[in-house]
């Protein structure tokens, strides 16, 4: 017993220290998990402030783009200019061309000069002009076409200033800059101050910046993202038709029919290779079949929405069969018991209750589908396009832009003026994509069943 | 169920897709990025005035534009390729074996290529010698070949000042680069009295002689820039003491941010580089697949009106853009209207 009691005496040695007080491997244990901690901090502190540092010089550079300086004026729609052989003919005064408009826009600015004295010494009337965006005689034109009646009459018309003058109002120009600027003279801006305090000059929220086509490298100021939110609509339109049914159907089949063997095996495992693959191969797979092969036209939105299906229908696939395997067996047992086939058991009972995962799935490899560029460039969407596509489906098969691509085209341009353009093409991305997860999210959270 | 309707809508988009036959009523077009914005402020212009459809203009590249050109005869190939340098003899064989057997060269323009840094910088005035010396890998050093020893601006030649080398020039896919080789590299290699010992190292083999003349140096002296000038432009604001090469028309839309250089005492502008007295420049051009005219609605309209006084004449908007106008404009608008194919290349 004398024994027992002197070994046992070992055991109360190692308690000799207390166990308020930390030894040392415990306060190492807590140092490492403090430091773990601490990592964790930094590297959520990193992304935030990337994140916060990405979206500020976005926001920053883009939100002046929703907004435009616009000139109001009187133009007086001349008939000695617009009919010069008098006869009053519709067809006559339709084919004048822009050029015949812009004397027009000159004319106005001379009145200008004498009847309100806003003017600047040792500018032309001609060089005032270019204070407007080479748009406005198109724009001219058009509300002249319009009505053939108007010739003759004087109205007042809001034309966009040109890109210099709407840079000059949003910091981008300043008066020592147009000194060494080809493109403006400091007169020009002294005349753009005159006119603002006349009230003629305003900046203003810019819808034609959502609506508008895209414009030449000459009228920065005109370009829009119509043609570009139009083109990626109608390939989301496709791309969605397309893959919602045949991404389910393959999904249902390999969840809950196929046979367990060496091809589904197959199958499977190339599906979640295909979802690795790098979408320029799909634009090459794209120009290969669909337009060299199949003859479908290039850049149009058909083709862009085919390539752009192939690349997500892993995701979806994917997405699909692991919300199906979350559907707990119990409730196709349930099912089977009580007398449905195979099949009612599945679209009764297992679709519905997969459903919000599956729409979720859905609506996130759209957003991916939405932001890809490089598969279309492969299939011409990058490019300059001017006219609306028409409504579907005949508009599936003409020429359109996409969103992103925009944004890489405008990059490109030599005018500074591109530059808040791309930007705000990316905040209007940014925001569509915001959408989409929003929406993907909320459904979730209303109809997702967890047992 | 929404499933069925839409396996029935996706079948019905797949069955249409199959069985249009389809025609195109727009001109297509696609080639070289130098070309694309004067050809984009054309077909603006040409969609406004015209009751045609606005052609689509793609960019891509100048070869990449001609291969396109070149897959064949249809709706579905383009109708015309934008090129920054001529048309080779391999693209002309592509395209007969395609069936394009005739094409039209429009040579529309010239480009001016200049030489600018950081407007608060100093202004250079170079030669073209002054440019082999600085960025070749080998240089004439007393007679000798030498690997290039010069650091700063001023060792290469006394009067330009005391900065250290470093150059943003195209990369090799770019047409401008093979301007920048042949008339600013090769003229160097010339007056530096490079090529002549070059020459002679290779047995008298010219056309080494000259792949010598455009090897450059790999210290980091001089950076390739394989995207477009917007790239060489933001280069050049985090490295204000360096050099870039530009397109006149980029340099004139950013007169506010760039110094231009002078070669040769000469100050690039539209109007030097059309009497010839500037020395690095390169006529631009597009090629029209003829069998699409007549076919493809309103292309014998767009050319017409590319070519026109309107639009690439000198006081017309191309030349407001930077396009320096072709003093024989009016001959190649009497080829564009009777659409003759151009002859074979003679060299």
């Amino acid at each position: 017993m004398t024994d027992a009691t002197s070994s046992g005496a070992s055991p109360t040695t190692k308690h000799a220290t207390s166990l308020l007080a930390a030894d040392d491997r415990t306060r190492r244990r807590n140092a490492a998990e403090a430091r773990f901690r601490g990592y964790g901090v930094a590297a959520i502190v990193v992304a935030i402030m990337a994140l916060v540092g990405l979206v500020s010089s976005i926001l920053y550079n883009g939100s002046s783009a929703f907004f435009q300086t616009f000139i109001t004026l009187e133009v007086y729609l001349d008939p000695a200019k617009l009919d010069k052989k008098g006869t009053g003919d519709p067809e006559e005064i339709r084919k004048v061309t822009t050029f015949g408009y812009a004397p027009l826009i000159v004319a106005s600015f001379e009145k200008l000069a004498e009847e309100d004295g806003i003017a600047v010494d040792g500018l032309t009337a001609k060089k005032a002009a270019a204070l407007i965006s080479k748009e406005g005689a198109a724009d001219l034109r058009r509300y002249v076409r319009a009505d053939v009646n108007r010739v003759g009459q004087t109205v007042e018309f809001k034309f966009l200033a040109s890109g210099r003058i709407d840079g000059y109002y949003k910091g981008r120009v300043t008066m020592e800059s147009a000194e060494i600027d080809n493109n403006i003279s400091p007169e020009q801006l002294q005349l753009a101050d005159q006119l603002k305090e006349a009230g003629l000059l305003k900046t203003s929220w810019n819808w034609g910046f959502l609506t508008m086509a895209d414009a030449s490298e000459n009228r920065p100021e005109a370009a829009g993202l119509g043609v570009a939110i139009l083109g990626s609509f109608y390939m989301m339109i496709i791309v969605l038709c397309l893959t919602l049914p045949i991404g389910v159907a393959a999904s249902i089949y390999l969840e809950e029919f196929a046979p367990k063997n060496r091809f589904t095996d197959l199958v499977e495992v190339n599906i979640s290779n295909l979802a690795a693959v790098p979408s320029i191969v799909f634009g090459i797979l794209g120009l290969s079949i669909f337009i060299n092969f199949a003859g479908l036209p290039q850049s149009a939105p058909i083709v862009g929405g085919l390539v752009l299906t192939l690349m997500t229908l892993p995701t979806i696939i994917i997405a699909t069969r692991a919300s199906l395997k979350a559907v707990p067996p119990s409730i196709r047992d349930a099912a089977l018991g009580v007398g449905a086939s195979r099949m009612q058991a599945v679209f009764h009972h297992v679709l519905p209750l997969a459903m919000p995962g599956i729409l979720t799935g859905t609506i996130i490899g759209l957003a991916q589908a939405l932001g890809e560029t490089a598969p279309l460039m492969l299939i011409g969407m990058v490019a300059f396009v001017r006219e609306y596509p028409s409504a579907p489906p005949e508009g599936f098969f003409e020429p359109a832009a996409a969103l992103p691509v925009q944004v890489y085209n405008w990059t490109q341009r030599a005018d500074p003026a591109f530059v808040e353009r791309a930007s705000g093409a990316i905040i209007v991305l940014l925001v569509f994509l915001l959408i989409m997860n929003a929406v993907a999210i909320i459904l979730r959270r209303r109809f997702e069943r967890r047992w | 169920m929404s499933f069925v309707k839409l396996s029935a809508s996706a079948i019905a988009i797949a069955a249409v897709s199959a069985t249009t036959a389809y025609a195109r009523d727009n001109v297509q077009v696609a080639g070289s990025s130098t070309v694309l914005p004067y050809a984009s402020i054309v077909a603006e212009a040409f969609g406004e005035n015209f009751d045609f459809p606005t052609p689509v203009v793609e960019g891509g590249g100048s070869g990449a534009g001609r291969k396109k050109m070149c897959e064949g005869v249809g709706p579905n190939t383009i109708d015309i390729a934008n090129s920054s340098s001529r048309i080779k003899q391999s693209d002309i064989d592509l395209c007969a074996s395609n069936g394009v057997t005739e094409i039209i060269e429009v040579r529309f323009g010239y480009d001016g290529i200049v030489f600018a840094s950081d407007i608060n910088g100093p202004s250079f005035a170079f030669s073209p010698a002054d440019w082999f010396n600085a960025i070749a890998k080998q240089v004439v050093v007393d007679g000798k070949l030498v690997d290039n020893p010069n650091a700063q601006w001023s060792d290469v030649n006394g009067d330009l000042p005391a900065q250290n080398i470093l150059a943003f020039i195209p990369g090799t896919k770019h047409g401008t680069r093979e301007v920048f080789d042949k008339k600013v590299l090769e003229a160097g290699c010339k007056a530096t009295g490079a090529m002549d010992i070059f020459k002679e190292a290779n047995g008298g083999d010219k056309k080494a002689a000259k792949k010598a003349c455009h090897s450059l140096r790999t210290d980091g002296v001089s950076v390739d820039i394989d995207g477009d000038y917007t790239e060489t432009l933001s280069r050049l604001a985090a490295n204000p003491e360096a050099i870039g090469v530009f397109g006149l028309s980029f340099y004139q839309n950013n007169t506010d941010k760039l110094v231009v250089a002078t070669m040769d005492n000469v100050t690039p502008s539209t109007e030097t580089v059309a009497s010839g007295e500037y020395p690095v420049s390169r006529p631009l051009y597009f090629y029209i697949k003829k069998a699409h005219l007549g076919v493809t609605p309103g292309l014998q309209e767009y050319v017409d009106f590319f070519v026109s006084d309107d639009m690439a004449g000198p006081d017309g908007p191309l030349a407001d853009y930077g396009l320096v106008s072709d003093p024989e404009l009016a001959k190649t608008q009497e080829m564009v209207a009777n659409g003759t194919p151009m002859a074979p290349l003679s060299n």
